[in-house]
């Protein structure tokens, strides 16, 4: 025990002088990381400050830690938001709307690049697949503004170029954005249009990695085509698909802002109303400002705990963790 | 070579087949699109225009050019995707640089701090709450400031400097290069195609983002990046304002006006991303294999 202390008290001015040293070599390091470690700091830690207030009465002008807690006529009741939230029928619509068309876009935008890169692993002619690729990227490169406005050119109920193609062959003009239902699946259908050349340069990446010798070894056995996707592209692809499939899981509860505000109208609220549209409107246009902060800390902790649990699920199933 | 099967060659035309058709679906909207921008008024009223326009003429595309509205919007906007894209690149790489040096000390506590902020957001409203202590509504900088780094970003850049041998470093450490001098020397004329790459993603996200600004600029309507204005005009936010402009008040024209508003918006970066086509893919696939 002494002998360990006394070894501990003659490093201790060794210990100091390599400070000195380190700090000498290092300090450019540091500096060179104040400017994004204050940015973080600012725009990403201090708002956090202000989720407190889904717990108290917001104020105008007053700073934030005289404003009183959450209270019905004088009884402090600090959930009360979240109850109200909870109690409130375009909140509990918007929650499940951003769960439905969330999952949607999972089960249709998922399959949507791993098919697409099946498809391109299979073709031969190498100048002919670059352009493919070139022209599927493309749409990732537009906005949510432009999509939505290519949508109302295309599927408008009379003049656009489907509905005009359908009535032509004989059929009945469908109302993909005036209809409820129909304008969710015009909705997912954008997603997947949007993002399925995207997503598939990863599982092109990952069918390059895959040995060749596979193949040839599966030719000489007289595999044909089919039969080598199955046993040898899709195994090999196999971790990136529980991987990705399991981090889009985890961001079920998410979603963005400008997809469906830009994508929405009048006629369809009731399916479009999703959490962010919900908080932007009712928070910042309407102002109410610690119903929309309960809100928003419910989708946090929720969404968190998706991606904790997909995490967990990911090592457990021996594929590397999202981080 | 092996000869192929005459059944395996008719395999191949059909997946060649498939990819016709997927390339199609990609390209029919925007062709559609160009093509009403580029018809005749008369047309664009009998709803007859699909693939290719009739009675070409330009007029749509004049008037949007001519309007100092759009003029004023996109070289705005083109600005702010300039100072964007260069700081947001300056601030991923000051912040992926140092984390790569096994003997930076806090450097887990680092890690750690930069990571949650992927995982948990303080919300909406008080990230709003934030913008409006630090004087930033209806400030343009608010359109490049709370943006200007992206942690997912920094990771790819971080992976890429990874992969940059040690030894590189460490020789020039040894004959006294200081630790900026190897980020400029060595680190930052290697990474090209990672600068490439984020690059583009950076630009590509201002140039179509429109969220901030619809939710922080309100009464400057001289800040309103270019699919603002698009979004404000495509769904008649204002609809006094846009009657009273020139030829919206007219059907046809307005449908083709409207396509030539998209069309200017979208051409820039149309033009801009299959030359980057090397470097994106690099950029993408280097997100997936992150450490």
């Amino acid at each position: 025990m002494s002998e360990a202390k006394e070894k501990k008290a003659a490093y201790k001015p060794l210990k100091q002088k390599l400070t000195k040293t380190y700090l000498k070599r290092y300090w450019q390091l540091y500096a060179l990381l104040a400017l994004p470690l204050i940015y973080l700091a600012v725009f990403k830690y201090l708002p956090m400050r202000y989720i407190v207030l889904a717990f108290k009465e917001y104020k105008l002008n007053m700073p934030l830690r005289d404003m009183p807690w959450a209270n019905v006529r004088g009884e402090t009741d600090i959930f009360k938001y979240f109850k109200q939230a909870f109690g409130n029928v375009d909140f509990k619509r918007a929650l499940w709307n951003t769960l439905k068309l969330n999952l949607l876009d999972l089960i249709m935008g998922f399959p949507a690049p791993i098919i697409f890169a099946l498809i391109l692993n299979e073709l031969c002619f190498k100048k002919f697949k670059k352009v493919v690729q070139t022209i599927a990227y493309m749409p990732h490169f537009l906005s949510w503004v432009i999509i939505a406005s290519l949508c109302s050119q295309l599927f408008a109920p009379t003049d656009g170029l489907i509905n005009s193609l359908i009535t032509q062959l004989g059929g009945e003009a469908i109302p993909f954005l005036d209809d409820p239902s129909h304008w969710v699946g015009t909705y997912v259908g954008a997603g997947v249009w949007q993002s399925f050349g995207w997503g598939s340069i990863i599982y092109l990446a990952a069918i390059a990695g895959i040995n060749t010798e596979l193949y040839e070894a599966a030719s000489v056995d007289g595999a044909g085509r089919f039969r080598k996707m199955w046993h040898i592209t899709l195994p090999g692809i196999k971790p990136t698909i529980v991987v990705l499939l399991i981090m889009n899981l985890g961001y079920i509860m998410g979603g963005g802002f400008e997809r469906p505000w830009a994508m929405k109208n009048n006629l369809v609220i009731e399916v479009a109303e999703v959490i962010s549209t919900y908080v932007y409107k009712v928070g910042i246009q309407g102002l109410k400002i610690s119903l929309t902060t309960a809100v928003g800390l419910f989708q946090s902790v929720v969404g968190l705990f998706f991606l904790l649990a997909a995490n967990t699920i990911s090592r457990k199933l021996g594929e590397r963790g999202i981080w | 070579m092996k000869v192929k099967s005459t059944q395996a060659k008719i395999g191949d035309w059909i997946f060649v087949l498939l990819c016709v058709i997927i390339s199609i679906i990609c390209v029919v909207p925007m062709v559609n699109l160009a093509a009403k921008s580029l018809s005749g008024t008369e047309f664009l009223i009998r709803h007859d225009v699909y693939l290719w326009p009739k009675g070409f003429n330009l007029d749509a595309y004049k008037t949007v050019l001519a309007d100092a509205k759009y003029q004023r919007a996109f070289i705005w906007t083109a600005v702010l995707t300039l100072i964007c894209t260069l700081l947001s690149l300056t601030m991923t790489a000051l912040c992926a640089y140092p984390l790569i040096f096994p003997g930076l000390k806090g450097r887990g506590v680092i890690n750690v701090f930069i990571t949650i902020t992927m995982f948990f957001n303080a919300g909406t409203i008080p990230n709003y709450l934030l913008m409006n202590d630090l004087g930033l509504l209806e400030n343009p900088l608010v359109l490049i400031i709370p943006s200007c780094l992206s942690v997912y970003n920094m990771i790819i850049m971080r992976s890429f400097f990874y992969g940059i041998p040690d030894s590189l470093r460490e020789s020039a450490e040894i004959d006294g290069a200081s630790f900026v001098q190897i980020l400029m020397k060595i680190y930052i004329p290697l990474s090209k195609p990672v600068f490439a790459s984020l690059a583009l993603f950076y630009a590509v996200g201002r140039w179509n983002g429109y969220g901030d600004a619809l939710m922080y600029i309100k009464t400057n309507k001289q800040y309103f990046p270019l699919q603002l204005l698009l979004y404000n005009i495509l769904n008649n936010v204002n609809a006094v304002e846009v009657a009273a402009q020139e030829g919206f008040n007219q059907p046809g024209l307005k449908d083709s006006l409207k396509c030539a508003t998209v069309m200017f918006a979208t051409v820039p970066i149309l033009l801009i991303y299959p030359w980057l086509q090397r470097y994106f893919i690099a950029g993408v696939t280097m997100g997936a294999v992150k450490e």
